[in-house]
């Protein structure tokens, strides 16, 4: 028979209060034009890349420790992997469309 | 060959008989009964949606709109899509056949979740009377896609209320997804290899991997569709920052891929068809398993096809429409095969083979033009016309019905334990077929001279076409009909069904018709591999109505 990892009370609490931590910070961030604060011509883009990496830190945490992936069997793992990269393909097809418009013009123009 | 060592039909309880009562039905966690829950279900759906195919086709016999307004005529072809794919065609084949006979094709007794199963079910249904409910308030006029800024702008109508429907709805076709994952990885019977499985539960693990992938991103796509709605956060809307050909990516993404929920399954239950009334084994096994897998991958690789016209860039049309060649190959894989698994077999034509063979002959014409479709230039002739929705329902329609009936009519003794009338399940499989290219075909053309899809009027030359796809509907409809009357005698008056009445291999046909609670009065030992016909026999005759 397997062994199922039992996780301690006190796991799930730091990450429930890094999560919490996590969330003031976003809102946090949301409050400040961070392009302005660094130096050099930064663009305000940087403030989504930050609440996105935020977003993606937390959505990792909950994956890992609530949904038990960090101690999961292997196939787990790839299940979670596969997910990821279907994410991948979504965001890299999608991408692909918005950065090439124009490559090639408009057809009859 | 040895036999597989499964259990005799016995004498315990039909899971029909098991229990009585409204309760014992609404509060099961039978997969057998859950699926009978959602052949009623589903069955509603379907005559809602084919009612209004009715209204649409009587609509287009003149070129005049003498029936309905263009507002009116917008809201009912777009109720008919919604209906039927989201509510019928998504959920026919796994809902159904897929929960009364995965189980019991790998000799276990159940789902690995049943209450998650019961849940599925229960959500469909809520998703389904609000998608209903929005019907008879009003209905919308988006189209079944969504499209924006139509939907979160323009659309007057019960947008949120159908789409928060939808959206609940795509969580029962992720959770039933997820049990049958979970069960074929964890439920097997001993001796029931991955290599042992029947093709039918390979369709079904390949359709299961695009309900959990891409289900959430349409879920979530329309959701964002209501909060643009009502808060109007800039994600579709240019006005606010957003997009909105990011909403064609969003609903593409899966709404391609759900095709392959919709034709996998079917093509699962025609390599069950094929090899039964072929009495052979299936020609190159691992070839049909693993196309349904890479049809499912690269089923997710293709969606820009759907935008070509849609101010999507061209280098990224070209690259779909490469990418879109690629789902060709596994599709062909599974009609040579099963063409080459017919050579030499000894056919016999009864029922369930009838829609098998109108199964191949329609999917290859749906698929055949669905690789036109995906060449760029082809598509921007015939874009938004005729031609794309006779292409699609040759698929949808033609292919993924045919399938569902030819399944239905194959485990009806199964899962009903009496025969029906063979004589007019025949003409009803022929009406079928007649009816279905009666209608389609000319549409074709239709398309292809220039026909719009999405009007209630059109010039005067089109006329003898629609009239005659008209005619082809009224067929269809016949020959819809005719089954629905037949199976529901059968319940009553049909003759009772042996264990096996087709001779057929697989798991299912070595228990009682119907089977017990528990499928098996005894665990199933597998010993042998799928479609082991030993001898080129024919099918057993067998003693049909009454």
């Amino acid at each position: 028979m397997s062994t199922v990892h039992v996780t301690p009370v006190r796991t799930y609490l730091l990450v429930f209060f890094a999560l919490m931590a996590l969330t003031f910070l976003t809102v946090g961030v949301a409050h400040v034009n961070i392009a302005h604060h660094l130096p050099g011509q930064v663009t305000d883009a940087i403030n989504d890349a930050v609440a996105m990496a935020i977003a993606v830190t937390k959505a990792t945490l909950v994956v890992l420790f609530f949904m038990h992936v960090w101690h999961s069997a292997r196939l787990n793992k790839i299940v979670v992997w596969a997910s990821l990269f279907f994410i991948l393909i979504l965001f890299a097809f999608s991408l692909a469309d918005y950065f090439s418009r124009g490559w090639l013009g408009v057809p009859g123009k | 060959m040895t036999a597989p060592a499964t259990a005799a039909p016995t004498e315990l309880p039909s899971y029909l008989e098991a229990a009585h009562g409204p309760k014992s039905w609404l509060l099961t966690r039978d997969h057998k009964r859950i699926g009978i829950l959602y052949l009623v279900a589903i069955s509603v759906f379907f005559v809602l949606g084919g009612l209004m195919a009715v209204l649409i086709r009587a609509e287009l016999a003149t070129p005049q709109g003498d029936m309905f307004s263009s507002d009116v005529y917008n809201r009912l072809f777009t109720m008919h899509g919604i209906l039927m794919i989201f509510f019928f065609l998504i959920p026919s084949i796994p809902a159904v056949l897929g929960n009364f006979l995965l189980p019991v094709m790998i000799g276990a007794k159940d789902l690995a979740f049943p209450k998650l199963n019961l849940t599925s079910w229960y959500l469909y249904m809520i998703g389904g009377l609000m998608t209903f409910g929005s019907l008879l308030t009003g209905g919308i006029d988006t189209g079944w896609t969504f499209y924006t800024p139509m939907s979160t702008t323009f659309a007057q109508g019960q947008v949120l209320v159908t789409a928060v429907g939808i959206f609940v709805a795509g969580f029962s076709s992720i959770l039933t997804g997820l049990n049958f994952i979970v069960t074929i990885h964890r439920m097997r019977a001993p001796g029931m290899t991955w290599f042992r499985l029947p093709l039918f539960v390979w369709a079904h693990y390949a359709t299961s991997i695009i309900q959990i992938l891409g289900t959430p991103v349409v879920a979530i796509a329309i959701l964002l569709v209501g909060a643009e709605r009502l808060f109007h956060i800039g994600v579709f809307d240019p006005k606010y920052g957003g997009d909105p050909l990011l909403f064609q990516h969003l609903f593409w993404f899966y709404s391609h891929p759900a095709v392959y929920i919709m034709i996998l399954p079917a093509m699962g239950v025609m390599s069950e068809l094929v090899t039964a009334f072929s009495r052979k084994r299936v020609f190159g096994y691992h070839f049909v398993a693993f196309s349904s897998l890479f049809i499912a991958v690269i089923g997710f690789l293709v969606w820009g096809h759907h935008m070509y016209v849609s101010g999507q860039s061209v280098v990224a049309g070209a690259i779909f429409s490469f990418l879109t060649m690629l789902v060709a190959i596994p599709s062909a894989v599974k009609v040579f095969n099963w063409t080459a698994t017919l050579y030499k077999g000894s056919i016999s034509l009864q029922t369930p083979m009838l829609y098998a063979l109108g199964f191949i002959g329609v999917f290859l014409i749906g698929g055949l033009t669905g690789v036109m479709l995906g060449t760029l230039g082809i598509d921007i002739h015939v874009h938004d016309t005729y031609f794309i929705v006779a292409h699609f329902h040759y698929v949808m329609v033609g292919s993924a019905i045919m399938g569902y009936l030819g399944g239905l009519h194959f485990w009806w003794p199964k899962i009903t334990g009496r025969m029906y009338d063979e004589f007019w399940s025949k003409v009803g499989a022929l009406l079928i077929f007649v009816g279905f290219n009666t209608t389609f075909f000319p549409q074709f053309i239709l398309g292809y001279l220039g026909m719009p899809r999405r009007y209630h009027m059109y010039p005067a030359e089109f006329q003898t076409w629609n009239v005659l796809s008209s005619a082809g509907a009224t067929i269809l409809g016949v020959g819809y009909l005719i089954p629905v009357i037949y199976l529901l005698w059968s319940l009553k008056f049909g003759a009772k069904a042996p264990a096996n009445p087709w001779g057929a291999k697989g798991l299912e046909w070595q228990t009682a018709s119907p089977p017990p609670v528990e499928n098996f009065a005894t665990p199933p030992v597998v010993t042998e591999e799928a479609y082991a016909y030993e001898t080129s026999a024919p099918a057993k005759e067998v003693t049909v109505g009454v």
